[in-house]
């Protein structure tokens, strides 16, 4: 080849266009408050029928998991999260979406092999790093405990 | 290399429903209309567009299975089992290859050089992708709410097939450049089009030098699946050389669906993607002399997951294949 893979890069970087952020972020901001919004609602509405906050606020979140899970199953949530982009990948929904889909999708190898090795395979390093951060998080708190008593 | 007597005696293209409302719908010999024919699973499902697009090359040449010497295929799938699985029951003799999306290309040209040179009469050259399979193995499960880059490709749901021998009939098979895997430092997954650009320039300047030619001696130079990205590039490396390249250019990858409605990003990939349209477009012109020669130039992404994951780049691969109305001299 008569060019050189740095100058190949540049090239290649100039004619790869990005995301057209002034599309993507409006709608991001959209769905992800629309589905933030959608949360404040059901915890008020668990509120008014007689749950404590703890409570609500526990229920509120099933809801949101369970009907994201039900939007991944009748294929309907990667097909808003095309448009949506960060706006249904953020909130807790998108957690639920990356447990479910990979389930659905591996059933085909078996249901311990397929279903049950892979359900993780997205949602896993965010658990493996967010525990072992609140781990770190725990311990900082304790010893700064210490001190401030 | 340069071939003398064989020729594309018949071929035939099985597509998804996406392809088949892409522009060049209805074009095709059978449409899968729910991309999933009645399998099982998606990788079957991939075998049996193989399947079916193989029985139609057969169905079309009026031979059974037994009177075919080889069938040379190959797929993205682990194992080429797209292929493998897809063929078993046919009782063919068969060689598996891999050239990830060049594969067709490949495969038409190790069926002309055997043909060519005697040793076989009739050779299938066949290959299948399935957007659905790739997924799983290469990228994120279907039902995921990830988003793909501009840069990213579709791949196509779709298989083609060619028998190649003597009829002394066009299309015409006479001459192929065999591709070297040219590395151009590119690491990201999701462009394509970037890592195989310089594979698909190497081949075609080395085929045009072979053979004595320029762009404007053919009425058609088809690249596989640069997709928009890709075939920018490939115009800029010819640019470099003082040569323009693109108004006798077309990329398979850029044509199969409409880009405008269909939300593939930078086009179409996949074995299929090329495959499909040489047998369901490209070769019927050959066929009746609308088209006079045409250079088929598969690209292939040799992309590995692991080797990504450890920090390599992709290196590239691209096949080209002179297709003629004329029979060579």
């Amino acid at each position: 080849m008569n060019i050189s893979n740095e100058e190949y890069g540049e090239l290649a970087k100039k004619r790869s266009h990005g995301s057209k952020l002034y599309k993507t972020v409006p709608m991001a901001f959209l769905v992800g408050g629309l589905i933030c919004t959608l949360g404040e609602v059901l915890l008020n509405v668990y509120g008014m029928i007689g749950l404590n906050k703890d409570d609500a606020g526990a229920l509120a979140s099933m809801t949101l998991v369970f009907l994201s899970i039900l939007f991944t199953g009748l294929e309907w949530y990667d097909r808003i999260a095309q448009h949506a982009g960060a706006g249904t990948l953020v909130p807790i929904t998108g957690f639920a979406n990356a447990v479910a889909s990979p389930a659905l999708d591996f059933k085909s190898e078996g249901y311990v092999l397929g279903l049950g090795a892979k359900m993780f395979v997205i949602a896993g390093p965010v658990i493996v790093y967010g525990i072992s951060a609140s781990v770190v998080y725990g311990i900082i708190y304790y010893i700064v405990g210490l001190f401030m008593k | 290399m340069c071939f003398r007597k064989p020729s594309i005696i018949s071929y035939a293209a099985v597509v998804g429903k996406a392809e088949n409302e892409g522009p060049y719908g209805g074009e095709f010999d059978e449409v899968i209309e729910d991309n999933k024919g009645g399998a099982d699973t998606w990788e079957q499902s991939e075998a049996l567009f193989q399947r079916r697009a193989v029985g139609h090359v057969l169905r079309k040449a009026e031979l059974t299975p037994d009177k075919i010497d080889l069938v040379i295929a190959g797929d993205l799938l682990n194992q080429c089992v797209g292929s493998s699985y897809g063929l078993k029951d046919y009782y063919m003799p068969f060689l598996g290859i891999y050239g990830a999306c060049s594969t067709f290309a490949e495969g038409l040209l190790l069926s002309a050089a055997l043909v060519n040179a005697g040793y076989l009469d009739t050779v299938i050259a066949s290959t299948s992708s399935h957007f659905s399979t790739a997924e799983r193995q290469f990228r994120f499960p279907l039902n995921y709410g990830g988003v793909r880059t501009p840069t990213a490709q579709w791949t196509a749901t779709a298989s083609g097939a060619a028998l190649v021998g003597f009829s002394g009939k066009p299309p015409f098979i006479r001459a192929a450049t065999i591709g070297k895997i040219e590395d151009m430092g590119i690491t990201d997954l999701n462009n394509m089009g970037a890592a195989m650009a310089g594979a698909a320039y190497d081949t075609l300047t080395r085929h045009m030098k072979h053979r004595g030619t320029h762009p404007q001696d053919y009425d058609l130079i088809i690249t596989g699946d640069l997709g928009q990205v890709g075939s920018d590039l490939l115009y800029d490396l010819f640019q470099r050389d003082g040569v323009s390249l693109k108004e006798h250019h077309k990329d398979c990858g850029l044509m199969i669906y409409d880009r405008a409605s269909q939300d593939v990003h930078a086009g179409g990939s996949g074995c299929g993607c090329s495959a499909s349209m040489m047998c369901g477009h490209f070769l019927k012109r050959v066929q009746s002399g609308e088209l006079k020669r045409i250079l088929y130039c598969a690209t292939g992404a040799l992309m590995s997951p692991t080797m990504v994951q450890q920090g390599g780049s992709i290196p590239g691969i691209a096949h080209c294949v002179e297709i003629s109305s004329e029979q060579g001299g």
